[in-house]
């Protein structure tokens, strides 16, 4: 069974990180991986950086470029991430944008996750019926689970095909732009996070984009299966760095 | 057939063959999944294209004339005519898809057109289509073309449009598009990105496309009634690929012409001097489409270079990639310098200063009728060139 489904079968309210890799420093990757399992994190998501991301906020942008200059690339994170799993056994999850897979080969980035022990990976800007049509059967063969995105204007009609497409969570996006909201959840979240629960679907949800406390962690938490801490965390680290990553998990849950 | 072209390409999806699509955050889907509705719905609709006629006649002043160049064909030889959609109101062919975007938007009830410009052409055609509809408009443009296309940002300004400078890496196209996605992004619900070529998701590069057949339409059969046949070559620069795709979509199914795409060779072929796009690129994604895309090893669009800030992007109209693969369209590049040669020449020779983007159109189109001298020469002449005035008189000084 993929590290994801198990995860998410314990049962308990699921706390995953995403940062940006070679963010703050080049070389920062393994061991941010490492101190956010020791402190209790979940699940994370591996940023690979791209200049041109359709789907970020600017936090997450500015720490995208700055990993750049500095050189990360496709290879670079998996050379960084050759030996992860003799340190770490939390599921992995890459999350990036499709042309950087594309120019590496999709099959080719498959492999290499599947031997490094990525269990997943997120590529906002790959269509369903791409997957679906073209690259389904190489997720498949190397056991990666594809995670997809919905969103508060998501029609039930998509979420469904989403759903029956999906074998590990769905990310659910909280609000219906990049900027997120910054100041907790209103009204029209709570809403949304009450029809998606309603819809019983068969994959558990997980929400991103706007969770930056203990107090949103646990609003986002209350029908889904955990939320995901983005910019939030890079702005901490961006500030505190990496020592003290144990103080950002610590005053979330 | 033709009809039958229009009805297969794009599919469903909005693929070209393998090019197109819509690779965008789930963000965007939903939207382009309304957009490519009511674009469906509306523009059958009697109401919405007799809206689009008149306006096109009354507001536009089309048609716009095909043009013999005599002095020029008699220099080079060949038999050289121009679209003249340097004659159309505000100076380029932009206006044919933004008076279409700004219509359809009036009526998915949305309050704000957004936009990238480089030359300016197409943020200041949006503009204009704005204040005619009453729209808000905000324009992003990168700081080197803001000072570059002075005159244009000044018109955008005039017109009410809100001109966002972008300065982020090297200030010009490919930024400005990043500039306005961002801010698209922040609320697709009440404004729409009225992007400015046949580039970005489904189902724009299939709507400008639409909105620019227009051109094709009229000079296939103004250049019939002027000659009786029809041209043995048609010529167009290629930036993102509007204006072309309106010029070459009427003669698809012409085997007796050729089409040429001319694409901008900058200072020279080397990495970063040079915009050529499909000479030099290999399939990719970006700005939400696939297409031939000049980028590194790692997926990263390369940074790109043209004199023509239009042209000055690493992507290109995914239904020019496939009409390449199918050899139905040849590209070829031209340089700075022979664009510059050609900006003058056709000012001095024929008393119509050409925008530097539709110069690269000429500049191949006399290399054409120096080897074809028999031959006729159809050139999409997309804009003309008082944006480009100061630039080139400061830059290249006046030839003798
Ligand atoms: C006059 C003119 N021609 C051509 C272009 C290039 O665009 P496209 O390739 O979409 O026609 C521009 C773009 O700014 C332009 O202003």
């Amino acid at each position: 069974m993929n590290r994801i489904n198990q995860k998410i079968k314990e049962g308990k309210k699921i706390l995953s990180i995403y940062f940006t890799a070679g963010y703050p420093e080049l070389n920062d990757t393994v061991r941010i991986l490492e101190e956010l399992e020791k402190n209790g994190v979940d699940l994370i998501e591996i940023g690979l950086p791209f200049s041109d991301p359709l789907a970020d906020g600017p936090t997450i942008q500015e720490s995208s470029t700055a990993a750049l200059k500095k050189g990360m690339h496709t290879e670079l994170l998996f050379e960084q991430l050759k030996d992860i799993r003799k340190s770490v056994s939390i599921p992995l999850i890459i999350m990036g944008y499709f042309n950087p897979v594309f120019q590496y080969g999709v099959e080719a980035f498959c492999k290499k996750c599947h031997e490094i022990g990525i269990d997943g990976l997120i590529l906002p800007d790959l269509p369903l019926d791409v997957y679906q049509s073209e690259y389904e059967v190489i997720f498949k063969k190397y056991g990666l689970i594809n995670v997809f995105l919905i969103t508060p204007q998501t029609s039930d009609e998509r979420i469904k095909q989403i759903d029956d497409a999906s074998n590990g969570f769905i990310y659910m996006v909280s609000s219906a732009s990049t900027t997120g909201t910054t100041k907790g959840f209103g009204e029209e979240q709570q809403h949304y996070f009450d029809r998606i629960s309603a819809m019983k679907l068969k994959n558990p949800q997980i929400v991103g984009f706007g969770i930056n406390n203990a107090e949103t962690f646990k609003q986002a938490t209350r029908s889904a299966a955990g939320a995901i801490i983005g910019s939030a965390f890079i702005k901490h680290l961006t500030s505190h760095g990496v020592d003290a990553i144990s103080k950002f998990v610590k005053s979330i849950r | 057939m033709t009809d039958n072209y229009f009805k297969t390409y794009p599919n469903k999806e909005g693929f070209f063959n393998e090019y197109g699509g819509a690779f965008i955050p789930p963000m965007l889907e939903e939207e382009m999944r309304k957009i490519t509705d009511a674009y469906y719905a509306i523009s059958k609709s009697h109401s919405f294209i007799s809206e689009l006629r008149s306006i096109r006649k009354h507001y536009q002043g089309r048609p716009t004339p095909v043009y013999y160049c005599n002095r020029l064909s008699e220099k080079y030889g060949g038999r050289i005519y121009l679209k003249r959609e340097d004659l159309n109101h505000t100076g380029a062919h932009k206006l044919n898809h933004c008076m279409g975007e700004a219509l359809l938007a009036k009526h998915l009830g949305k309050k704000k057109l957004i936009a990238e410009t480089g030359a300016g052409q197409h943020g200041v055609a949006l503009a204009t289509a704005a204040a005619y509809f009453g729209l808000e408009c905000e324009i992003h443009m990168g700081e080197v073309d803001m000072a570059k296309e002075h005159p244009n940002v000044v018109r955008m300004r005039i017109l009410g449009a809100n001109v966002v400078p972008v300065s982020h890496g090297l200030k010009t196209l490919k930024e400005a598009v990043d500039s306005a996605f961002e801010a698209y992004m922040k609320d697709p619900i009440t404004t729409i990105y009225c992007i400015g070529s046949v580039v970005g998701p489904h189902p724009f590069p299939m709507m400008v496309r639409d909105f620019q057949r227009v051109v094709g339409i009229e000079a296939k059969a103004q250049f019939f009634d002027m000659t009786g046949e029809l041209p043995d070559n048609v010529v167009a620069c290629v930036g993102g690929g509007s204006n072309a795709m309106g010029i070459f979509s009427a003669f698809l199914d012409d085997s007796e012409c050729s089409l040429y795409g001319v694409e901008p060779g900058g200072r020279s072929m080397e990495h970063g001097e040079h915009a050529a796009t499909m000479t030099l690129g290999k399939p990719g994604v970006i700005h939400g489409f696939k297409c031939y895309t000049l980028q590194d090893e790692n997926g990263e669009p390369s940074p790109v270079y043209s004199v023509a800030s239009g042209l000055d992007y690493p992507g290109v109209g995914p239904e020019h990639s496939m009409l390449k693969d199918l050899k139905k369209v040849t590209y070829e590049v031209v340089s700075d310098k022979e664009t510059i040669d050609a900006f003058y020449e056709l000012s001095r020779m024929e008393g119509i200063i050409p925008a530097l983007e539709s110069a690269h159109a000429v500049a191949y189109a006399i290399k054409l009728a120096q080897e074809n001298p028999r031959e006729s020469i159809l050139v999409n002449l997309s804009g003309r060139g008082d944006k480009d005035l100061d630039y080139v008189v400061d830059t290249y000084g006046l030839p003798d």
